[in-house]
């Protein structure tokens, strides 16, 4: 008896590759395709979960213009697309140099440094926020003391004045991800041949005609693909926005992206229609925006 | 001149002092966490450890269940890596060595879910959430998550090139079960990247923020990042008891970062190098 039951349950190897990926299939189609679908449905109907099911109305395409014609959305994507400009350009000028410099001089404390420059980007958000609120505090902030005792500069209100707070974030942002793309940049600098150098060396090449001859085209497909991952999270910024400016979006939604509005829409005003067809119009920008880089950035083949 | 002595001593220099402007803020979050409210926001502000640490942690621990919230951190971290490297390593078993109808398509499916930007899924996760009758469930934290794409990548890329197909054949011929094989053969030899992942899904689960904050809803089931984000409010905020509950919920972090930090780092751009 115990025997047929053991044969009943083995695994046959024709539906073995079924049993594993069962977990999967099911995770996957419940909180992956199930719910994406659905807010796909919502985005075109008027809806407050609170009143249940039955109160869902379709409104056509209402959500859509709604969104379209709100001043927060555009206002939040504009602060979206400027803090992925000011936050993410920078990542990458500065992490280009950062790991050529360590991948030539150093050596014996190599792992420690890329160790530092990575730290911030395992660690939690909400630590790095209420660590950067605290250090952005007006009159008895660090980094004002520090202004202060180095330029004399006047204290600045970095998260309670509207034109400060997106500069505040971006440095943040900046901050977290730097040692990301060092670690990118380093890994494609480590594909790039020893003799390419030694060649142009040979050839009279000064160290500055080596980085823009050689060191750079070389780097080109790892820029492309960091500044897409750049582009992307960067469109997608929630996090620390959210954290630094207390949930709100800051004075006069100065500090606002998308995602932060998207999550007020639904949980603050409870318009969960409203928020799925805004969720489907930021998409559209992202795919669009990401195919764009991809296309500005793309190495072209058959060009060395 | 050859290019390991290209950059000369003042990048050197550059470059560490670069790496303490990184390290500062952490410095100063330790700093502050022995330091009363009112020292730190002292003009100059403290530079070396003051002596208010345990003061700190009983503010800490009179306006939150801290301990508790701690614990609730663990355990939703230890479960959800638990699953994840069940799941994942099942599914990318399956994805690199077994052949299954819409197997091409489901896998170009899974990877185009990675590039779904996260607010997507906001919305949904809590409709799908509240229809299970999983808000302020811990469960739903760490179950969602528990087959995530990129877990499956990992797995099945290192399945791919570290499990050679001829000794599955050869198992399979011994009359070894389906299950055995994955059990007695397939793991052991996932055991690299296995600890990757489960490195990376613990420091992800401990980190999240958006997860808890969409189903979570009261104070006593709160995980770490959500319950110290509840201190934080416009006015009175006790940075010092805040710095240290910050600083208690990094210190497993730099744990782990300290003792694998060259695994970790590997693995968390491996989707970006290969």
């Amino acid at each position: 008896m115990k025997r047929s039951l053991r044969q009943a349950l083995r695994l046959s190897p024709r539906w073995a590759p079924y049993f594993f990926i069962s977990p999967f299939l099911v995770l996957f189609a419940v909180f992956g395709v199930f719910p994406l679908l659905f807010s796909l449905h919502l985005a075109f109907q008027s809806w407050e979960p609170t009143s249940g099911l039955d109160s869902m109305s379709f409104v056509g395409l209402e959500n859509f213009a709604f969104a379209l014609q709100d001043e927060w959305f555009w206002k939040s994507l504009k602060n979206t697309l400027w803090l992925a400009v000011v936050s993410g350009a920078p990542q990458h000028l500065v992490a280009i140099p950062l790991a050529v410099f360590i991948h030539h001089s150093f050596k014996h404390l190599r792992d420690g440094v890329i160790g530092a420059y990575f730290l911030p980007y395992i660690t939690s958000t909400v630590a790095i926020a209420i660590m950067f609120s605290s250090l952005f505090s007006k009159d008895f902030g660090l980094i004002n003391a520090m202004l202060h005792a180095a330029f004399e500069a006047e204290h600045v209100d970095w998260l309670g004045q509207a034109e400060n707070i997106k500069p505040a974030i971006a440095f943040v942002v900046f901050w977290r991800y730097l040692g990301f793309n060092v670690v990118l940049y380093l890994a494609a600098l480590q594909t790039i041949p020893k003799d390419l150098y030694e060649a142009a060396t040979m050839d009279g090449a000064g160290r500055w005609q080596q980085f823009w001859h050689i060191t750079l085209p070389n780097l080109k497909p790892m820029i492309f693909f960091g500044v897409t991952l750049s582009v992307i999270g960067g469109l997608q910024l929630f996090e620390e926005p959210f954290i630094l400016t207390g949930g709100r979006g800051g004075v006069d939604q100065s500090g606002m992206t998308s995602a932060v509005y998207l999550y007020r829409m639904a949980f603050d005003f409870n318009d969960f229609g409203g928020a799925s067809a805004m969720s489907w119009l930021l998409f559209a920008v992202v795919a669009v925006l990401t195919w764009l880089t991809n296309r500005a950035f793309r190495p072209r083949g058959g060009q060395a | 001149m050859n290019p390991q002595r290209m950059a000369p001593w003042a990048a050197k220099l550059l470059v560490l002092v670069g790496a303490l402007f990184m390290l500062a803020p952490f410095y100063f979050m330790f700093v502050f966490a022995t330091h009363s409210r009112t020292a730190i926001f002292n003009m100059p502000p403290p530079m070396w450890f003051g002596a208010d640490l345990l003061d700190n942690l009983q503010i800490l621990t009179s306006r939150l269940p801290f301990w508790r919230n701690l614990g609730w951190s663990l355990y939703v971290a230890l479960a959800s890596t638990a699953l994840t490297l069940v799941f994942c390593s099942m599914a990318g078993y399956a994805f690199a060595l077994m052949e299954f109808r819409f197997k091409k398509a489901l896998f170009t499916l899974v990877m185009a879910t990675m590039l779904l930007p996260s607010f997507m899924n906001m919305i949904p996760t809590f409709l799908i959430m509240d229809a299970l009758g999983w808000i302020d469930q811990h469960r739903g934290l760490y179950i969602p998550g528990a087959a995530s794409a990129f877990g499956i990548f990992l797995m099945r890329q290192f399945a791919a090139s570290a499990i050679p197909r001829e000794l599955i054949e050869a198992a399979r011929m011994d009359g070894c079960g389906e299950f055995a094989i994955y059990w007695r053969i397939v793991l052991p030899l996932l055991k690299p990247a296995l600890g990757t992942l489960g490195l990376i899904t613990f420091i992800a689960s401990w980190n999240n923020f958006i997860g808890p904050l969409i189903v979570m809803r009261s104070a006593d089931q709160y995980t770490l990042p959500l319950a110290l984000r509840s201190l934080q409010s416009p006015v009175n905020t006790e940075w010092g008891a805040l710095m240290t509950g910050s600083a208690i919920a990094t210190i497993p972090l730099l744990i782990l970062f300290a003792l694998s930090s060259r695994q970790l780092i590997s693995g968390l751009t491996t989707g970006a190098v290969k």
